[in-house]
């Protein structure tokens, strides 16, 4: 018995040697005159804690990328970025609360933050109030054009309407019926409005819609639906978010819904990272429509991915969401060396044209807050990605959309103070 | 009739899914009276030994075997949440009997605590915290009595607790030194995939099945047999059914309480693992995956009738043909030129969101007439 528990105890050394893992620091060596500390406000616990804990990632990547050049410089002085990160908790007004920390108490310049429309909106009233400084990186249902907030995502003009335009032109369903699932919040009803107006200006017909409360995953009487609406097949323009969706794929294969018997999805909220969660077998052959896609075959966007893996484990891949943010610092970080302050309406003014050259191609802030950006259309493959079918030029961003009843021939112009937030084309 | 077919199982493929969720929660709360709020995170528990199960069967060893991963995982939810809801009764839940507020704040307590076990514990480990538990619960009992009547049966205890400690954190290595994605600690939703024998659909009578749906049909009626035989036809079955209908007189005649609660609360937890294994079919395994039952669950056990299984059945069927006539417009299928009127209410409601809230109302107008459900129970307890 002595000797056994000896043998125990040897062995529970060495398996609690096996155990213990390493942190790694994300610091960075160097000489820099001073630091500025910058606020990085995502959620780290909760339901979105899955997508943003991505954004947190590429955000510190890029940082420490910036560090490593030689940080910020400012009126001759080098600044090394330094961060506080800030969890939301998938909560909305945890957001607000914790934005008002980071101005108020912090300090910080710029905050690089948000996911879901419902914590912009949020954080919205916070920024204008103070006149603070917010960048937002997720393509939105647009219509808000805020002098406070910095939109890098896709408005629906740069990523819904271009995929309306294919899928009712030139997919292998062209001409069909269309049929609209989402999940019931502000973003899918809002860009399913705007799909509706297109696919009647293009001649078409949406012959049914539904929405699935947020946290239910009971798509059967979506598939009856479905089935009943387009027996013969047709093109389903799918927004629904997060884990529904792999209830939603799983269960319409399952009942026979699938490209070979003439069902194709078009899908706005499914980038790479969400493909290798739901699993390619499911999604093979149905199609998304992104600014960026890790299958994209440049230098920058190689390295970008290159990048992200070495930092972040091999594994990991890289998606839209996680490129805006990658911009977003860069642009951020052009913008304080243009204006030479952090002062926020230095920055904000210096902001307007700035460009970079992108994993997704050049961007350009335009005077509406919102980024002009390239659309690609992709086909998923059996590996996971995207294989690219279709590439526009440069999009210019709408705020305002242009197919959306309420917002028809408006626009957003922050450098004209004539016309600002909501003027009449 | 294909349309009635269509419908009909459609109803009860939503049924079963509410079923073998409630079914656990039929027996904890409706048998036992408490009121388990992690009674959710004992699914997500069964759904995460699913995916934590497909990936081991992936490795060469087992490879030959891999399509019978869903089978074997049935049985290993239910011994995991099992285990896991052992320990809940054992340290929590049996402070606090007879006093539902504190038990319901407490369940709620232990649920955010398993939802971030598993965000922030390898998988890995925590297979070798459960293996720890297994052992450690178990062991001890399997003594000859000689040993535990023994004064010094505390040290044969704590060795084996010392035992069971080593063999979960050597487990825990082993499984996170061969299966890699299992290593790591993450948010991130995972995937269980079905093996392709389960995959795509069955023709029946003209109409198509899909296959997921029936699986989940019949693990639910295999648990809702194997329970209800169990209730009825065991004898601890039978101490089970004395204790919810008397507790002191049972005590008094010598049925150990202790451990019938223990075993009560130890099946109703693994029919939670098992409904666990039947909803990773459907969706991504998360830790949210079980609190979208939750409310769903104690809907159909009060609805059912508070401690009858056959109340619960029939709600879970009934909620789920309901779901289905109203939220996929059936009505208008089978009855296509009513009046205008009607027809619009009829498509108003025949949205996924709008069904809920008209199931949700007819729920509480239903309670209105019978607050004790459909089968509400009779007996000594009732009255207390």
């Amino acid at each position: 018995m002595r000797i056994s528990r000896r043998i125990l105890a040897g062995l529970a050394t060495a398996s609690l040697a096996v155990t213990a893992t390493s942190c790694g620091g994300g610091g960075t060596s160097g000489s820099f005159d001073d630091t500025v500390t910058v606020g990085i406000l995502h959620s780290l616990s909760g339901t979105m804690a899955i997508s943003e804990s991505t954004l947190v990632d590429t955000e510190k990547m890029a940082i420490e990328e910036i560090n490593a050049a030689g940080g910020v410089t400012v009126g001759g002085k080098s600044y090394k970025i330094e961060y506080i990160v800030e969890d939301g908790a998938s909560d909305w007004p945890t957001f607000a609360e914790k934005s008002k920390k980071l101005i108020d108490q912090d300090g910080v310049p710029v905050v690089f933050g948000g996911w879901t429309s419902a914590s912009r909106k949020a954080m919205l009233p916070v920024y204008e109030s103070k006149d603070a400084f917010l960048y937002y990186p997720i393509q939105y249902e647009a219509q808000e054009c805020s002098n406070n907030i910095f939109y890098t995502g896709a408005t629906p003009n740069q990523q819904s309407e271009p995929a309306t335009d294919f899928m009712y032109k030139r997919s292998p369903a062209a001409g069909g019926d269309f049929f609209l699932v989402g999940s019931d919040y502000v973003f899918p009803r809002t860009s399913n409005t705007i799909t509706k107006a297109q696919v009647k200006q293009l001649g078409g017909k949406v012959v049914g819609e539904d929405y699935l409360p947020l946290g239910n995953t009971e798509v059967a009487p979506i598939i009856s639906k479905i089935k009943k609406a387009l027996p013969e097949g047709g093109i389903i323009i799918n927004t629904l978010n997060g884990d529904q969706n792999v209830a939603f794929f799983k269960q319409i294969q399952d009942a026979g819904i699938t490209p070979s018997s003439g069902y194709y999805v078009m899908n706005y909220s499914i980038a790479e990272e969400e493909i290798s969660t739901i699993g390619p077998e499911f999604l093979e052959g149905h199609y998304g429509a992104w600014n960026y896609m890790m299958s994209i075959d440049t230098p920058a966007s190689k390295k970008f991915a290159k990048s992200f893996k070495k930092r972040w484990g091999a594994d990991r891949v890289v998606a839209d969401p996680q490129e805006s943010a990658y911009n977003m610092v860069y642009l951020w970080k052009q913008a304080v060396e243009d204006a030479g302050t952090f002062d926020d309406n230095a920055v904000r003014e210096a902001l307007v044209g700035q460009k970079f050259d992108a994993p997704q191609g050049p961007v350009e802030v335009m005077p509406n807050h919102h980024l002009s950006q390239t659309v690609r259309i992709g086909e998923i493959n059996a590996e996971g990605g995207f294989t690219i079918l279709e590439e526009t030029g440069v999009v210019l961003p709408q705020a305002w959309n242009q197919k959306h009843p309420s917002s028809k021939g408006f626009a957003c112009d922050w450098t004209d103070p004539s016309k600002g937030e909501k003027y009449k084309l | 009739m294909e349309l009635l077919l269509d419908s009909l199982f459609n109803g009860v493929a939503i049924g079963s899914v509410l079923l073998v969720a409630a079914l656990g929660l039929a027996i904890v709360f409706g048998l036992m009276g408490v009121i388990n709020l992690a009674h959710g995170e004992l699914m997500m528990l069964g759904a995460y030994t699913t995916y934590v199960t497909q990936l081991i069967f992936k490795l060469p060893i087992l490879k030959p075997f891999y399509n019978s991963y869903i089978i074997v995982s049935i049985f290993l939810a239910f011994i995991v949440s099992g285990v896991v809801g052992i320990l809940l009764e054992k340290t929590i839940i049996r402070k606090l009997y007879g006093s539902p507020l504190e038990t319901l704040l407490a369940t709620w307590g232990v649920s955010l605590i398993l939802q971030q076990f598993v965000r922030s514990v390898p998988l890995a480990y925590g297979t070798g915290l459960v293996i720890s538990l297994l052992i450690g619960l178990f062991l001890p009992t399997s003594f000859p009595s000689k040993i535990k009547e023994s004064i010094n049966f505390k040290y044969y205890k704590f060795s084996s607790w010392l035992f069971a400690a080593l063999t979960g954190v050597l487990t825990g290595s082993v499984i996170s030194s061969s299966v890699s994605k299992l290593s790591r600690a993450s948010a991130r939703n995972v995937d269980v995939t079905a093996p392709s024998w389960m995959r795509g659909q069955v023709e029946i009578l003209g109409t198509a099945f899909p296959k997921t749906r029936l699986m989940i049909i019949v693990i639910t009626l295999i648990s809702v047999i194997a329970i209800t035989l169990f209730l009825n036809q065991s004898a601890w079955g039978m101490r089970i059914r004395a204790v919810t209908q008397n507790r002191q007189m049972s005590d008094c005649l010598g049925i150990s309480t202790e451990k019938v609660d223990i075993i009560t609360f130890g099946i109703g937890s693994g029919l939670a693992g098992v409904a666990g294994v039947a909803v990773s079919l459907l969706g991504s395994v998360g830790p949210n995956v079980g609190g979208n039952y939750i409310v769903g669950c104690f809907m159909v056990v009060v609805l059912g009738g508070v401690g009858n299984l056959l109340g619960t059945v029939l709600a879970s069927f009934g909620i789920g043909i309901m779901t289905d006539l109203i939220g996929a417009g059936r009505l208008l299928s089978i009855w296509p030129d009513m009046p205008l009127p009607l027809s619009n209410t009829i498509n108003f409601f025949a949205t996924t969101s709008m069904a809920r809230v008209m199931i949700f109302a007819l729920i509480v107008i239903f309670l209105q007439f019978k607050p004790t459900g459909l089968f509400p129970q009779k007996g000594r307890m009732v009255e207390n």
